[in-house]
């Protein structure tokens, strides 16, 4: 639907894939960088907040501390309201290759997800990244797609239902 | 499609007996007794299995009383693609801020905290 950025996207759209046996999203990625440029992206506070989040929020980043054993904090933000609130651990960063996290929205506190990020070096300036969310269970998995509804693109989401209803 | 309906789409096709019966009933309307016919298992439990399947609305039972034909409901595969596609879409926007930001470190400006929303202008 929203094509503003595709002049330099190319064919590299992102890819999900939600396997019907197993608790888990794969989200897969190509970027016009190199993997030291993205995993920087990645970890620093300040260019976190600049594309993590919906579209339409601020993102409030509470803490951010990207090493092995650190923690995390931050809130979606809209018109001044926090929205959602998640936090969780850095179990692994090793710089340029690998990010695993654990992730928790507050808004459902006993659910928790493993998110592995991996880094592909696909030469010439450019990266993979695979994003591996693996939750307790297919109901755990289904509902995070579900929440995705809740908290993410309005802007998009409403172009679109205008488009549909259209019809 | 609801939420709710589609976390039993989702529910439903967790099972490989379930799968199985979908697959079989691409093919063709079929009855109780014929779709049990090849697992070691009770109508019943293929029943109760079918009966996960109504309720998500993938399978349907046709109109003859005396048989009641079970038909898979192929247009709601076509609604849990779109509703991925969202899903998908979501996160390919949140890329494309990424590329936004990777974008302004090539220039090596400072980075600023302000929204990013325009990707094509970082370009």
């Amino acid at each position: 639907m929203s094509t503003n950025a595709t002049h330099q996207a190319g064919t590299r759209e992102t890819t999900i894939e939600a396997d019907p046996n197993l608790p888990t999203i794969r989200i897969i990625r190509d970027f016009d960088a190199p993997p030291e440029k993205v995993f920087r992206a990645w970890i620093e506070p300040d260019l976190v907040a600049q594309w993590l989040g919906p579209k339409s929020t601020e993102i409030r980043i509470d803490e951010w501390n990207a090493r092995t054993g650190g923690n995390y904090h931050y809130a979606a933000v809209r018109d001044g309201e926090e929205v959602a609130a998640f936090y969780g651990s850095f179990h692994e960063v090793r710089p340029h290759e690998r990010l695993v996290q654990t992730f928790t929205w507050e808004g459902m506190p006993d659910g928790v997800s493993l998110e592995t990020m991996t880094f592909e070096d696909l030469g010439n300036g450019r990266t993979r990244t695979i994003g591996l969310s693996v939750v307790e269970n297919l109901e755990g998995r289904d509902a995070i797609m579900a929440s995705g509804m809740e908290v993410g693109v309005y802007e998009g989401y409403e172009k679109l239902d205008a488009l549909l209803a259209q019809g | 499609m609801s939420e709710d309906q589609l976390s039993r789409v989702f529910a439903a096709l967790a099972d490989p007996t379930r799968r199985d019966i979908v697959a079989r009933l691409a093919i063709r309307d079929a009855t109780v007794s014929q779709l049990a016919a090849p697992y070691n298992v009770s109508i019943q439990a293929v029943s109760k299995h079918l009966k996960v399947l109504e309720d998500a609305g993938l399978v349907s039972r046709g109109h003859d009383a005396q048989r009641r034909p079970r038909h898979l409901e192929a247009e709601v595969f076509d609604m849990m693609t779109a509703w991925i596609e969202r899903y998908r879409r979501q996160a390919e926007e949140r890329y494309r801020r990424l590329d936004a930001v990777l974008a302004a470190m090539d220039d090596g400006e400072p980075f600023s905290r302000e929204p990013t929303n325009n990707q094509g202008a970082a370009s």
